[in-house]
Protein backbone atom coordinates (compact mmCIF):
# COMPACT_ATOMS: atom_id res chain seq x y z
CA UNK A 1 0.00 0.00 0.00
CA UNK A 2 2.96 2.38 0.67
CA UNK A 3 4.31 2.00 -2.40
CA UNK A 4 1.39 2.34 -4.91
CA UNK A 5 0.32 5.38 -3.23
CA UNK A 6 3.33 7.10 -3.06
CA UNK A 7 4.43 6.29 -6.78
CA UNK A 8 1.28 7.78 -7.96
CA UNK A 9 2.70 10.93 -6.63
CA UNK A 10 5.80 9.79 -7.63
CA UNK A 11 4.70 10.50 -11.09
CA UNK A 12 4.33 14.04 -10.36
CA UNK A 13 6.93 14.76 -7.94
CA UNK A 14 9.85 12.40 -7.46
CA UNK A 15 11.21 14.00 -4.51
CA UNK A 16 8.32 11.99 -2.56
CA UNK A 17 9.11 9.17 -4.29
CA UNK A 18 12.82 9.22 -4.04
CA UNK A 19 12.16 10.07 0.21
CA UNK A 20 9.60 7.22 0.74
CA UNK A 21 10.83 4.51 -1.54
CA UNK A 22 13.77 5.01 0.50
CA UNK A 23 12.04 4.40 4.13
CA UNK A 24 9.80 1.72 2.63
CA UNK A 25 12.76 0.19 0.87
CA UNK A 26 16.48 0.07 2.15
CA UNK A 27 16.07 1.84 5.59
CA UNK A 28 17.48 -1.23 6.85
CA UNK A 29 21.01 -0.15 5.57
CA UNK A 30 20.79 3.77 6.32
CA UNK A 31 21.38 3.46 10.01
CA UNK A 32 22.98 6.84 10.06
CA UNK A 33 21.76 10.09 11.72
CA UNK A 34 20.39 11.51 7.98
CA UNK A 35 18.06 9.01 8.06
CA UNK A 36 16.50 9.09 11.73
CA UNK A 37 16.10 12.72 11.07
CA UNK A 38 13.03 11.89 9.06
CA UNK A 39 12.19 8.04 10.89
CA UNK A 40 9.36 10.04 12.34
CA UNK A 41 7.35 9.92 8.88
CA UNK A 42 7.55 5.91 9.63
CA UNK A 43 5.88 6.27 13.08
CA UNK A 44 2.46 7.07 12.54
CA UNK A 45 0.80 4.20 12.76
CA UNK A 46 -2.53 2.93 11.51
CA UNK A 47 -5.37 3.36 13.96
CA UNK A 48 -5.58 -0.26 15.29
CA UNK A 49 -8.46 -2.00 15.89
CA UNK A 50 -8.14 -2.95 19.68
CA UNK A 51 -8.86 -6.36 21.55
CA UNK A 52 -12.77 -4.68 22.92
CA UNK A 53 -13.35 -3.84 18.81
CA UNK A 54 -12.09 -7.59 17.89
CA UNK A 55 -14.35 -8.80 20.65
CA UNK A 56 -17.43 -6.88 19.65
CA UNK A 57 -17.26 -7.87 16.24
CA UNK A 58 -17.05 -11.79 17.34
CA UNK A 59 -19.75 -11.26 19.48
CA UNK A 60 -21.82 -9.60 16.34
CA UNK A 61 -21.70 -12.73 14.86
CA UNK A 62 -21.35 -15.33 18.02
CA UNK A 63 -24.21 -14.12 20.25
CA UNK A 64 -24.55 -15.41 23.76
CA UNK A 65 -23.01 -18.45 22.57
CA UNK A 66 -19.97 -20.17 24.33
CA UNK A 67 -17.18 -20.58 20.94
CA UNK A 68 -15.43 -23.42 21.34
CA UNK A 69 -11.72 -24.55 20.36
CA UNK A 70 -11.54 -26.69 17.85
CA UNK A 71 -12.35 -28.46 14.24
CA UNK A 72 -11.26 -24.93 12.50
CA UNK A 73 -7.68 -25.08 10.96
CA UNK A 74 -5.99 -21.68 9.56
CA UNK A 75 -3.24 -22.40 7.15
CA UNK A 76 -1.32 -18.92 6.85
CA UNK A 77 2.27 -17.94 6.49
CA UNK A 78 4.04 -17.75 9.45
CA UNK A 79 6.39 -15.11 8.26
CA UNK A 80 4.74 -13.00 5.78
CA UNK A 81 7.08 -11.31 2.74
CA UNK A 82 4.74 -8.39 2.14
CA UNK A 83 1.67 -7.71 3.99
CA UNK A 84 -0.52 -6.46 0.96
CA UNK A 85 -1.39 -10.08 0.08
CA UNK A 86 -1.08 -13.00 2.71
CA UNK A 87 -3.12 -16.46 1.17
CA UNK A 88 -4.88 -17.56 3.74
CA UNK A 89 -7.10 -21.32 3.89
CA UNK A 90 -9.32 -21.88 6.60
CA UNK A 91 -10.51 -25.47 6.55
CA UNK A 92 -13.54 -26.93 9.17
CA UNK A 93 -14.06 -30.74 10.30
CA UNK A 94 -16.78 -31.35 8.85
CA UNK A 95 -18.63 -34.39 7.42
CA UNK A 96 -20.75 -31.89 5.30
CA UNK A 97 -24.11 -34.19 4.79
CA UNK A 98 -27.00 -32.47 4.95
CA UNK A 99 -27.87 -32.78 8.49
CA UNK A 100 -24.55 -31.70 9.53
CA UNK A 101 -22.66 -29.17 7.90
CA UNK A 102 -20.44 -26.19 7.70
CA UNK A 103 -22.89 -23.04 7.98
CA UNK A 104 -20.20 -20.24 7.61
CA UNK A 105 -16.60 -19.18 8.31
CA UNK A 106 -15.78 -15.60 9.65
CA UNK A 107 -12.32 -14.32 9.96
CA UNK A 108 -11.04 -11.07 12.22
CA UNK A 109 -7.76 -9.42 13.13
CA UNK A 110 -6.35 -7.68 16.23
CA UNK A 111 -4.74 -5.05 14.59
CA UNK A 112 -5.89 -3.78 11.03
CA UNK A 113 -8.19 -0.60 11.48
CA UNK A 114 -11.21 -2.78 11.05
CA UNK A 115 -11.26 -6.06 13.05
CA UNK A 116 -13.30 -8.32 10.39
CA UNK A 117 -11.66 -10.26 7.50
CA UNK A 118 -14.31 -11.40 5.50
CA UNK A 119 -17.65 -14.06 6.47
CA UNK A 120 -18.29 -17.19 4.27
CA UNK A 121 -21.48 -18.51 3.93
CA UNK A 122 -21.57 -22.40 2.90
CA UNK A 123 -23.96 -24.89 2.99
CA UNK A 124 -24.27 -28.47 2.75
CA UNK A 125 -23.80 -28.73 -1.07
CA UNK A 126 -20.52 -27.30 -0.50
CA UNK A 127 -19.34 -30.61 -0.16
CA UNK A 128 -16.45 -29.48 1.77
CA UNK A 129 -15.86 -26.76 4.76
CA UNK A 130 -13.25 -25.07 3.38
CA UNK A 131 -12.38 -21.44 1.85
CA UNK A 132 -9.28 -19.50 0.62
CA UNK A 133 -8.67 -16.17 -0.16
CA UNK A 134 -6.14 -13.17 0.11
CA UNK A 135 -5.67 -10.96 2.80
CA UNK A 136 -4.00 -7.61 4.44
CA UNK A 137 -2.23 -7.17 7.41
CA UNK A 138 -1.39 -3.71 8.82
CA UNK A 139 1.51 -5.38 11.15
CA UNK A 140 2.26 -8.44 12.91
CA UNK A 141 -0.65 -10.11 14.79
CA UNK A 142 -3.31 -12.72 16.07
CA UNK A 143 -5.64 -13.80 13.13
CA UNK A 144 -9.18 -15.40 14.16
CA UNK A 145 -11.25 -17.90 12.00
CA UNK A 146 -14.86 -18.78 13.73
CA UNK A 147 -16.91 -21.30 12.33
CA UNK A 148 -20.56 -22.08 12.70
CA UNK A 149 -21.85 -25.77 11.95
CA UNK A 150 -25.50 -26.26 11.31
CA UNK A 151 -26.42 -27.41 14.86
CA UNK A 152 -25.44 -23.68 15.97
CA UNK A 153 -22.63 -24.58 17.64
CA UNK A 154 -19.48 -22.04 17.30
CA UNK A 155 -15.75 -23.68 17.24
CA UNK A 156 -12.21 -21.41 16.27
CA UNK A 157 -8.95 -20.76 16.41
CA UNK A 158 -6.11 -18.42 16.21
CA UNK A 159 -2.69 -17.98 14.39
CA UNK A 160 0.43 -15.42 15.11
CA UNK A 161 1.64 -13.96 11.72
CA UNK A 162 4.65 -11.95 11.46
CA UNK A 163 4.66 -9.43 8.79
CA UNK A 164 7.57 -8.22 7.56
CA UNK A 165 7.25 -5.56 5.12
CA UNK A 166 3.42 -4.73 6.22
CA UNK A 167 0.52 -3.17 4.62
CA UNK A 168 0.20 0.50 5.67
CA UNK A 169 -3.15 1.50 5.60
CA UNK A 170 -2.72 5.55 6.94
CA UNK A 171 0.48 6.66 6.04
CA UNK A 172 0.84 10.22 5.74
CA UNK A 173 3.45 11.21 3.00
CA UNK B 1 -11.60 -2.32 -17.17
CA UNK B 2 -12.91 -5.13 -15.00
CA UNK B 3 -12.12 -8.31 -15.61
CA UNK B 4 -12.38 -11.94 -14.14
CA UNK B 5 -10.72 -15.12 -13.91
CA UNK B 6 -12.64 -18.24 -13.19
CA UNK B 7 -11.43 -21.70 -12.80
CA UNK B 8 -14.38 -24.00 -12.82
CA UNK B 9 -13.62 -27.98 -14.18
CA UNK B 10 -15.21 -28.08 -17.43
CA UNK B 11 -16.61 -31.87 -17.07
CA UNK B 12 -16.81 -33.83 -13.50
CA UNK B 13 -18.51 -37.05 -12.33
CA UNK B 14 -21.91 -36.77 -10.26
CA UNK B 15 -20.99 -36.14 -6.76
CA UNK B 16 -17.50 -35.39 -7.13
CA UNK B 17 -16.28 -32.48 -5.08
CA UNK B 18 -15.05 -29.99 -7.42
CA UNK B 19 -13.13 -26.34 -6.40
CA UNK B 20 -14.31 -23.02 -7.49
CA UNK B 21 -11.17 -20.54 -7.86
CA UNK B 22 -12.02 -16.70 -8.88
CA UNK B 23 -9.83 -13.74 -9.19
CA UNK B 24 -11.87 -10.03 -9.59
CA UNK B 25 -9.78 -7.21 -10.84
CA UNK B 26 -10.56 -4.38 -7.90
CA UNK B 27 -8.25 -2.04 -6.34
CA UNK B 28 -10.28 -2.69 -2.82
CA UNK B 29 -9.08 0.68 -1.20
CA UNK B 30 -9.53 0.64 2.37
CA UNK B 31 -10.32 3.73 2.88
CA UNK B 32 -7.40 4.38 5.29
CA UNK B 33 -4.98 5.68 3.20
CA UNK B 34 -4.26 9.33 2.22
CA UNK B 35 -2.56 11.21 -0.47
CA UNK B 36 0.21 12.68 -1.02
CA UNK B 37 -1.41 15.98 0.22
CA UNK B 38 -2.87 14.79 3.30
CA UNK B 39 -6.72 13.78 1.89
CA UNK B 40 -8.55 10.49 2.88
CA UNK B 41 -8.98 8.12 -0.23
CA UNK B 42 -12.19 7.47 0.02
CA UNK B 43 -12.97 3.83 0.57
CA UNK B 44 -13.87 1.83 -2.78
CA UNK B 45 -14.25 -2.02 -2.16
CA UNK B 46 -15.90 -5.10 -3.46
CA UNK B 47 -18.48 -5.98 -0.37
CA UNK B 48 -20.46 -8.97 -1.73
CA UNK B 49 -19.19 -11.90 -3.80
CA UNK B 50 -21.55 -14.64 -4.52
CA UNK B 51 -22.15 -17.77 -6.52
CA UNK B 52 -25.24 -19.66 -8.23
CA UNK B 53 -24.98 -23.37 -9.19
CA UNK B 54 -28.11 -23.22 -11.94
CA UNK B 55 -29.86 -20.56 -10.07
CA UNK B 56 -29.53 -21.48 -6.49
CA UNK B 57 -26.72 -19.63 -4.27
CA UNK B 58 -24.07 -22.15 -3.25
CA UNK B 59 -21.76 -19.53 -1.74
CA UNK B 60 -21.62 -16.00 -0.57
CA UNK B 61 -18.76 -14.04 0.98
CA UNK B 62 -18.94 -10.36 2.68
CA UNK B 63 -15.68 -8.67 2.12
CA UNK B 64 -14.12 -5.70 3.59
CA UNK B 65 -11.16 -3.60 3.28
CA UNK B 66 -8.89 -6.68 4.67
CA UNK B 67 -9.20 -8.52 1.30
CA UNK B 68 -6.33 -7.90 -0.73
CA UNK B 69 -6.53 -5.84 -4.22
CA UNK B 70 -7.56 -8.49 -6.73
CA UNK B 71 -9.96 -10.62 -4.59
CA UNK B 72 -9.32 -14.44 -4.89
CA UNK B 73 -11.37 -16.80 -3.39
CA UNK B 74 -11.66 -20.53 -3.67
CA UNK B 75 -14.63 -22.84 -2.28
CA UNK B 76 -15.97 -26.22 -3.15
CA UNK B 77 -19.48 -27.78 -4.02
CA UNK B 78 -20.90 -30.74 -5.32
CA UNK B 79 -21.13 -31.67 -8.75
CA UNK B 80 -24.41 -32.73 -8.94
CA UNK B 81 -25.94 -31.70 -12.61
CA UNK B 82 -24.69 -30.55 -15.71
CA UNK B 83 -25.00 -26.45 -16.22
CA UNK B 84 -24.26 -23.01 -15.46
CA UNK B 85 -21.83 -21.38 -12.37
CA UNK B 86 -22.73 -17.43 -12.07
CA UNK B 87 -20.90 -15.49 -10.34
CA UNK B 88 -21.59 -11.74 -8.85
CA UNK B 89 -19.26 -8.92 -7.59
CA UNK B 90 -20.94 -6.08 -6.37
CA UNK B 91 -19.22 -3.26 -4.16
CA UNK B 92 -19.10 0.40 -3.50
CA UNK B 93 -19.64 2.96 -5.89
CA UNK B 94 -22.04 0.45 -7.91
CA UNK B 95 -19.64 -1.62 -8.83
CA UNK B 96 -21.37 -4.99 -9.99
CA UNK B 97 -19.67 -7.53 -12.38
CA UNK B 98 -20.66 -10.82 -13.40
CA UNK B 99 -19.41 -13.73 -14.96
CA UNK B 100 -20.24 -17.50 -15.37
CA UNK B 101 -19.23 -21.22 -16.50
CA UNK B 102 -20.31 -24.15 -17.45
CA UNK B 103 -20.06 -27.85 -16.43
CA UNK B 104 -20.51 -31.00 -17.47
CA UNK B 105 -21.73 -33.47 -15.09
CA UNK B 106 -21.60 -37.50 -15.77
CA UNK C 1 10.11 -3.37 9.02
CA UNK C 2 11.56 -3.15 12.50
CA UNK C 3 11.52 -7.04 12.55
CA UNK C 4 14.32 -8.83 13.64
CA UNK C 5 14.88 -10.19 10.16
CA UNK C 6 15.34 -6.77 9.23
CA UNK C 7 17.67 -6.04 11.54
CA UNK C 8 19.99 -8.68 10.64
CA UNK C 9 19.70 -8.18 7.14
CA UNK C 10 21.13 -4.97 7.81
CA UNK C 11 23.77 -6.38 9.81
CA UNK C 12 24.71 -8.50 7.23
CA UNK C 13 24.84 -5.98 4.29
CA UNK C 14 27.74 -4.23 6.82
CA UNK C 15 29.81 -7.17 7.74
CA UNK C 16 29.56 -8.61 4.29
CA UNK C 17 30.96 -5.14 3.55
CA UNK C 18 28.92 -3.83 0.58
CA UNK C 19 29.52 -0.52 1.89
CA UNK C 20 32.93 -0.54 0.06
CA UNK C 21 33.64 -3.65 -2.39
CA UNK C 22 36.75 -2.67 -4.44
CA UNK C 23 35.61 -4.82 -7.28
CA UNK C 24 32.54 -5.85 -9.09
CA UNK C 25 32.14 -9.64 -10.71
CA UNK C 26 29.47 -10.82 -12.84
CA UNK C 27 27.58 -13.83 -12.13
CA UNK C 28 28.54 -17.48 -14.39
CA UNK C 29 26.01 -17.85 -16.72
CA UNK C 30 24.97 -21.60 -14.36
CA UNK C 31 25.13 -19.61 -11.22
CA UNK C 32 21.64 -17.60 -12.56
CA UNK C 33 18.78 -17.35 -10.60
CA UNK C 34 15.51 -16.13 -11.31
CA UNK C 35 14.07 -13.70 -8.55
CA UNK C 36 11.05 -16.54 -8.51
CA UNK C 37 13.80 -18.82 -6.65
CA UNK C 38 14.61 -16.14 -3.65
CA UNK C 39 10.91 -16.01 -3.13
CA UNK C 40 8.77 -17.76 -0.46
CA UNK C 41 6.48 -20.69 -1.46
CA UNK C 42 2.95 -18.41 -1.16
CA UNK C 43 4.40 -16.15 -3.41
CA UNK C 44 5.76 -18.74 -6.01
CA UNK C 45 2.70 -20.11 -5.36
CA UNK C 46 0.59 -17.32 -6.85
CA UNK C 47 2.63 -16.72 -9.83
CA UNK C 48 2.07 -20.94 -10.30
CA UNK C 49 -1.18 -20.64 -10.42
CA UNK C 50 -2.79 -18.49 -13.63
CA UNK C 51 -5.97 -18.30 -11.74
CA UNK C 52 -4.06 -17.01 -8.80
CA UNK C 53 -1.85 -14.46 -10.40
CA UNK C 54 -3.34 -11.21 -10.32
CA UNK C 55 -0.71 -10.15 -13.24
CA UNK C 56 -2.93 -12.35 -15.49
CA UNK C 57 -5.82 -10.29 -15.39
CA UNK C 58 -3.66 -7.46 -17.08
CA UNK C 59 -3.02 -9.96 -19.41
CA UNK C 60 -7.00 -10.54 -20.46
CA UNK C 61 -7.38 -6.97 -20.48
CA UNK C 62 -4.10 -6.60 -23.39
CA UNK C 63 -5.90 -9.49 -25.39
CA UNK C 64 -8.95 -7.32 -25.37
CA UNK C 65 -6.92 -4.06 -26.30
CA UNK C 66 -4.97 -6.59 -28.95
CA UNK C 67 -8.47 -6.61 -31.22
CA UNK C 68 -9.73 -3.43 -30.88
CA UNK C 69 -9.04 -0.73 -33.15
CA UNK C 70 -7.45 2.56 -32.54
CA UNK C 71 -6.01 5.58 -34.08
CA UNK C 72 -6.68 7.32 -37.87
CA UNK C 73 -6.44 4.51 -39.57
CA UNK C 74 -8.91 3.18 -37.16
CA UNK C 75 -6.56 -0.65 -37.31
CA UNK C 76 -6.55 -3.10 -34.47
CA UNK C 77 -3.22 -4.66 -33.50
CA UNK C 78 -5.01 -7.94 -34.86
CA UNK C 79 -5.46 -6.78 -38.12
CA UNK C 80 -1.74 -6.38 -39.00
CA UNK C 81 -0.48 -9.39 -36.35
CA UNK C 82 -3.35 -11.36 -36.48
CA UNK C 83 -2.84 -14.41 -33.53
CA UNK C 84 -0.26 -13.24 -31.21
CA UNK C 85 0.79 -16.93 -30.20
CA UNK C 86 2.39 -17.07 -33.50
CA UNK C 87 3.79 -13.28 -34.27
CA UNK C 88 4.60 -11.69 -31.24
CA UNK C 89 5.96 -15.30 -29.68
CA UNK C 90 9.34 -14.85 -29.03
CA UNK C 91 9.44 -11.20 -29.74
CA UNK C 92 9.90 -9.83 -26.10
CA UNK C 93 12.91 -12.36 -25.65
CA UNK C 94 14.46 -9.90 -28.35
CA UNK C 95 13.64 -6.65 -26.61
CA UNK C 96 15.17 -3.80 -26.00
CA UNK C 97 15.82 -4.24 -29.65
CA UNK C 98 17.69 -2.01 -32.06
CA UNK C 99 15.18 0.65 -34.17
CA UNK C 100 16.63 1.75 -37.53
CA UNK C 101 14.68 4.68 -37.99
CA UNK C 102 15.63 6.01 -34.39
CA UNK C 103 19.43 4.33 -34.62
CA UNK C 104 18.98 3.42 -31.31
CA UNK C 105 17.48 0.53 -28.46
CA UNK C 106 13.38 0.96 -28.22
CA UNK C 107 12.48 -1.83 -25.08
CA UNK C 108 8.75 -3.57 -25.31
CA UNK C 109 6.70 -0.49 -24.30
CA UNK C 110 8.44 1.78 -26.53
CA UNK C 111 7.89 -0.90 -29.35
CA UNK C 112 4.51 -0.81 -28.88
CA UNK C 113 4.20 2.60 -28.67
CA UNK C 114 5.97 2.99 -32.28
CA UNK C 115 3.40 1.05 -33.50
CA UNK C 116 0.66 2.79 -32.51
CA UNK C 117 2.07 6.06 -33.92
CA UNK C 118 3.71 4.51 -37.23
CA UNK C 119 0.77 2.00 -37.66
CA UNK C 120 -2.02 2.99 -36.14
CA UNK C 121 -1.54 6.35 -36.04
CA UNK C 122 -2.58 6.99 -32.74
CA UNK C 123 -1.57 8.92 -29.67
CA UNK C 124 1.25 6.67 -27.89
CA UNK C 125 0.33 5.21 -24.26
CA UNK C 126 1.55 6.94 -21.13
CA UNK C 127 4.54 4.72 -19.00
CA UNK C 128 2.88 2.65 -16.25
CA UNK C 129 -1.16 3.44 -17.90
CA UNK C 130 -3.27 -0.13 -17.63
CA UNK C 131 -3.48 0.12 -21.04
CA UNK C 132 0.83 0.15 -21.60
CA UNK C 133 1.45 -2.13 -19.44
CA UNK C 134 -1.91 -4.57 -20.16
CA UNK C 135 -0.46 -4.74 -24.18
CA UNK C 136 3.03 -5.04 -22.92
CA UNK C 137 1.80 -7.75 -20.72
CA UNK C 138 0.19 -9.89 -23.48
CA UNK C 139 2.54 -9.45 -25.72
CA UNK C 140 5.29 -10.75 -23.32
CA UNK C 141 3.28 -13.55 -22.23
CA UNK C 142 3.77 -14.60 -25.61
CA UNK C 143 6.92 -15.55 -24.93
CA UNK C 144 6.44 -17.05 -21.32
CA UNK C 145 9.16 -20.45 -21.27
CA UNK C 146 11.30 -18.75 -23.97
CA UNK C 147 15.32 -17.73 -23.50
CA UNK C 148 15.98 -14.71 -23.37
CA UNK C 149 18.49 -13.61 -26.59
CA UNK C 150 18.50 -9.64 -26.12
CA UNK C 151 21.92 -8.22 -27.47
CA UNK C 152 22.56 -10.76 -30.34
CA UNK C 153 22.12 -7.45 -33.00
CA UNK C 154 26.17 -6.08 -33.32
CA UNK C 155 24.67 -2.34 -33.95
CA UNK C 156 23.87 -2.94 -29.65
CA UNK C 157 26.74 -3.49 -28.62
CA UNK C 158 27.93 0.17 -27.87
CA UNK C 159 24.61 0.51 -26.08
CA UNK C 160 24.79 -2.68 -23.96
CA UNK C 161 28.46 -1.13 -23.08
CA UNK C 162 26.62 1.97 -21.91
CA UNK C 163 23.88 0.08 -19.73
CA UNK C 164 26.63 -2.04 -18.25
CA UNK C 165 28.80 1.22 -16.71
CA UNK C 166 25.84 2.27 -15.97
CA UNK C 167 25.31 -0.88 -14.00
CA UNK C 168 28.46 -0.69 -12.02
CA UNK C 169 28.70 3.05 -11.42
CA UNK C 170 27.91 4.27 -8.03
CA UNK C 171 25.86 6.66 -7.73
CA UNK C 172 22.79 8.71 -4.85
CA UNK C 173 23.69 9.25 -1.27
CA UNK C 174 24.03 6.19 -0.26
CA UNK C 175 27.07 5.55 -3.11
CA UNK C 176 25.96 2.08 -4.25
CA UNK C 177 26.28 0.71 -8.05
CA UNK C 178 23.62 -1.78 -8.98
CA UNK C 179 26.15 -4.43 -9.26
CA UNK C 180 27.18 -3.63 -5.15
CA UNK C 181 23.74 -5.28 -4.69
CA UNK C 182 23.04 -7.60 -7.23
CA UNK C 183 26.40 -9.09 -8.54
CA UNK C 184 27.80 -9.14 -5.39
CA UNK C 185 25.34 -9.62 -2.26
CA UNK C 186 22.59 -11.26 -4.26
CA UNK C 187 22.97 -13.82 -1.29
CA UNK C 188 21.74 -11.52 1.20
CA UNK C 189 19.08 -10.20 2.94
CA UNK C 190 17.97 -6.56 3.30
CA UNK C 191 15.39 -4.78 5.36
CA UNK C 192 14.03 -8.51 5.77
CA UNK C 193 13.79 -8.85 1.54
CA UNK C 194 16.05 -11.38 -0.56
CA UNK C 195 18.70 -8.65 -2.36
CA UNK C 196 18.35 -11.17 -5.85
CA UNK C 197 20.27 -11.04 -8.88
CA UNK C 198 17.98 -8.60 -10.08
CA UNK C 199 17.04 -10.49 -13.12
CA UNK C 200 14.67 -8.98 -15.53
CA UNK C 201 12.72 -12.04 -16.62
CA UNK C 202 9.67 -11.45 -15.61
CA UNK C 203 8.45 -8.51 -16.61
CA UNK C 204 5.54 -6.42 -16.34
CA UNK C 205 4.89 -8.30 -13.79
CA UNK C 206 2.96 -7.88 -10.62
CA UNK C 207 4.16 -6.60 -7.33
CA UNK C 208 2.79 -6.95 -3.94
CA UNK C 209 3.92 -4.18 -2.84
CA UNK C 210 2.55 -2.29 -5.49
CA UNK C 211 -0.62 -4.52 -5.46
CA UNK C 212 -0.75 -3.77 -9.37
CA UNK C 213 1.22 -4.92 -12.61
CA UNK C 214 4.44 -2.62 -12.82
CA UNK C 215 7.40 -2.40 -15.69
CA UNK C 216 11.36 -3.22 -15.43
CA UNK C 217 11.33 0.54 -15.79
CA UNK C 218 9.31 0.94 -12.68
CA UNK C 219 11.32 -1.26 -10.41
CA UNK C 220 14.33 0.32 -11.35
CA UNK C 221 13.92 3.71 -10.63
CA UNK C 222 12.55 2.29 -7.12
CA UNK C 223 16.08 0.62 -6.87
CA UNK C 224 18.15 4.37 -7.85
CA UNK C 225 15.25 5.82 -5.57
CA UNK C 226 16.29 3.29 -3.05
CA UNK C 227 20.22 4.49 -3.03
CA UNK C 228 18.53 7.55 -2.92
CA UNK C 229 19.63 8.63 -6.46
CA UNK C 230 17.77 10.83 -8.90
CA UNK C 231 16.08 8.10 -10.97
CA UNK C 232 15.57 8.81 -14.99
CA UNK C 233 13.14 9.38 -15.96
CA UNK C 234 10.60 6.29 -17.92
CA UNK C 235 11.97 5.73 -21.11
CA UNK C 236 14.94 7.90 -20.55
CA UNK C 237 18.36 6.52 -22.44
CA UNK C 238 19.82 5.47 -19.79
CA UNK C 239 17.20 3.19 -18.63
CA UNK C 240 16.50 1.36 -21.93
CA UNK C 241 20.17 0.76 -21.80
CA UNK C 242 20.01 -0.81 -18.53
CA UNK C 243 17.04 -2.22 -19.11
CA UNK C 244 19.33 -3.78 -22.16
CA UNK C 245 22.41 -4.82 -20.17
CA UNK C 246 20.36 -6.45 -17.70
CA UNK C 247 18.36 -8.69 -20.60
CA UNK C 248 21.64 -9.43 -21.95
CA UNK C 249 23.14 -10.40 -18.65
CA UNK C 250 20.41 -12.87 -18.37
CA UNK C 251 20.52 -14.38 -21.50
CA UNK C 252 19.46 -18.02 -22.03
CA UNK C 253 16.85 -17.68 -18.89
CA UNK C 254 13.13 -17.93 -19.48
CA UNK C 255 10.63 -14.88 -19.66
CA UNK C 256 8.67 -15.77 -16.94
CA UNK C 257 5.62 -12.42 -17.42
CA UNK C 258 3.27 -12.15 -15.47
CA UNK C 259 5.94 -13.34 -12.58
CA UNK C 260 4.88 -12.26 -9.16
CA UNK C 261 7.25 -10.75 -6.79
CA UNK C 262 7.14 -9.48 -3.24
C1 LIG D 1 -0.85 -1.31 -39.73
C2 LIG D 1 -0.22 -2.52 -39.26
C3 LIG D 1 0.20 -2.59 -37.77
C4 LIG D 1 -0.59 -2.36 -36.69
C5 LIG D 1 -2.01 -1.89 -36.61
C6 LIG D 1 0.25 -2.67 -35.54
N1 LIG D 1 1.48 -3.07 -35.96
FE1 LIG D 1 2.96 -3.73 -34.78
N2 LIG D 1 4.20 -3.87 -36.39
C7 LIG D 1 3.83 -3.63 -37.70
C8 LIG D 1 4.99 -3.77 -38.55
C9 LIG D 1 5.01 -3.58 -40.06
C10 LIG D 1 6.06 -4.11 -37.69
C11 LIG D 1 7.53 -4.38 -38.04
C12 LIG D 1 8.16 -3.28 -38.80
C13 LIG D 1 8.38 -2.03 -38.02
O1 LIG D 1 9.43 -1.89 -37.41
O2 LIG D 1 7.48 -1.14 -38.03
C14 LIG D 1 5.53 -4.17 -36.34
C15 LIG D 1 6.27 -4.52 -35.24
C16 LIG D 1 5.72 -4.75 -33.96
C17 LIG D 1 6.45 -5.29 -32.84
C18 LIG D 1 7.91 -5.71 -32.85
C19 LIG D 1 8.03 -7.08 -33.40
C20 LIG D 1 9.46 -7.56 -33.47
O3 LIG D 1 9.63 -8.69 -33.95
O4 LIG D 1 10.39 -6.86 -33.05
C21 LIG D 1 5.57 -5.36 -31.79
C22 LIG D 1 5.89 -5.87 -30.40
C23 LIG D 1 4.32 -4.84 -32.28
N3 LIG D 1 4.45 -4.50 -33.58
C24 LIG D 1 3.20 -4.74 -31.47
C25 LIG D 1 2.03 -4.12 -31.92
C26 LIG D 1 0.92 -3.83 -31.07
C27 LIG D 1 0.83 -4.19 -29.57
C28 LIG D 1 -0.01 -3.19 -31.81
C29 LIG D 1 -1.35 -2.61 -31.36
C30 LIG D 1 -1.26 -1.61 -30.31
C31 LIG D 1 0.51 -3.12 -33.17
N4 LIG D 1 1.75 -3.67 -33.19
C32 LIG D 1 -0.17 -2.59 -34.22
C33 LIG D 1 2.56 -3.33 -38.13
C34 LIG D 1 1.49 -3.02 -37.31
C1 LIG E 1 20.97 -1.40 -1.91
C2 LIG E 1 20.89 -2.58 -2.73
C3 LIG E 1 20.34 -2.37 -4.15
C4 LIG E 1 20.85 -1.58 -5.15
C5 LIG E 1 22.06 -0.67 -5.10
C6 LIG E 1 20.03 -1.83 -6.31
N1 LIG E 1 19.06 -2.72 -6.02
FE1 LIG E 1 17.81 -3.61 -7.34
N2 LIG E 1 16.88 -4.55 -5.83
C7 LIG E 1 17.23 -4.50 -4.50
C8 LIG E 1 16.24 -5.20 -3.71
C9 LIG E 1 16.26 -5.39 -2.20
C10 LIG E 1 15.27 -5.67 -4.63
C11 LIG E 1 13.98 -6.44 -4.30
C12 LIG E 1 14.26 -7.85 -4.21
C13 LIG E 1 14.74 -8.36 -5.51
O1 LIG E 1 13.94 -8.73 -6.37
O2 LIG E 1 15.98 -8.34 -5.71
C14 LIG E 1 15.73 -5.27 -5.95
C15 LIG E 1 15.09 -5.64 -7.14
C16 LIG E 1 15.61 -5.41 -8.40
C17 LIG E 1 15.09 -6.00 -9.62
C18 LIG E 1 13.89 -6.93 -9.73
C19 LIG E 1 14.25 -8.38 -9.79
C20 LIG E 1 13.05 -9.25 -10.01
O3 LIG E 1 13.14 -10.46 -9.74
O4 LIG E 1 12.03 -8.78 -10.47
C21 LIG E 1 15.86 -5.52 -10.64
C22 LIG E 1 15.71 -5.85 -12.11
C23 LIG E 1 16.85 -4.64 -10.05
N3 LIG E 1 16.68 -4.61 -8.69
C24 LIG E 1 17.80 -3.92 -10.76
C25 LIG E 1 18.61 -2.95 -10.19
C26 LIG E 1 19.38 -1.99 -10.94
C27 LIG E 1 19.45 -1.90 -12.46
C28 LIG E 1 20.03 -1.21 -10.04
C29 LIG E 1 20.92 0.00 -10.29
C30 LIG E 1 20.26 1.12 -10.91
C31 LIG E 1 19.71 -1.70 -8.72
N4 LIG E 1 18.81 -2.73 -8.86
C32 LIG E 1 20.24 -1.23 -7.52
C33 LIG E 1 18.38 -3.93 -3.99
C34 LIG E 1 19.20 -3.07 -4.70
Amino acid sequence: MRDSLNEKAAMREPDTSTRREFFSQFLGLAGGTAALGAVSVLTLRPAEATPAMLATAIRNVTGAAVVKTGKVRLDIPPLVENGNTVPMTVSVTSPMTPDDYVKSIHVFNEKNPQPNIGNFYLGPRAGRGQISTRIRLADSQKIVAIAQLSDGSFWQTSVDVIVTLAACTDEVI
Amino acid sequence: MASALINVPAKAKRGEIIEIKTLMSHIMETGYRRTATGELIPRNIITSFSCRYNGAEIFRADLFPAIAANPFITFFTVATESGKFDFDWIGDNGFAESASALITVE
Amino acid sequence: MKSIPAIIGAALLVTAGIVAPLLATEIPQGARRSGYSFTAPETQAIQNDDTANPGMLSVLDGASLWKDKAGALSKACADCHHDAGVSMRGVAARYPAFDQALGRPVNLEQRINLCRVRNQQATPLAYESHELLALTAFVAEQSRGVAIETGADPQLEPFITKGRDLFMHRQGQLNLGCTNCHDDNWDKHLAGSAITQGQPTGYPLYRLEWQSLGSLERRLRSCMAGVRAQPYDYGAPELVELELYLMSRARGMPIETPAVRP
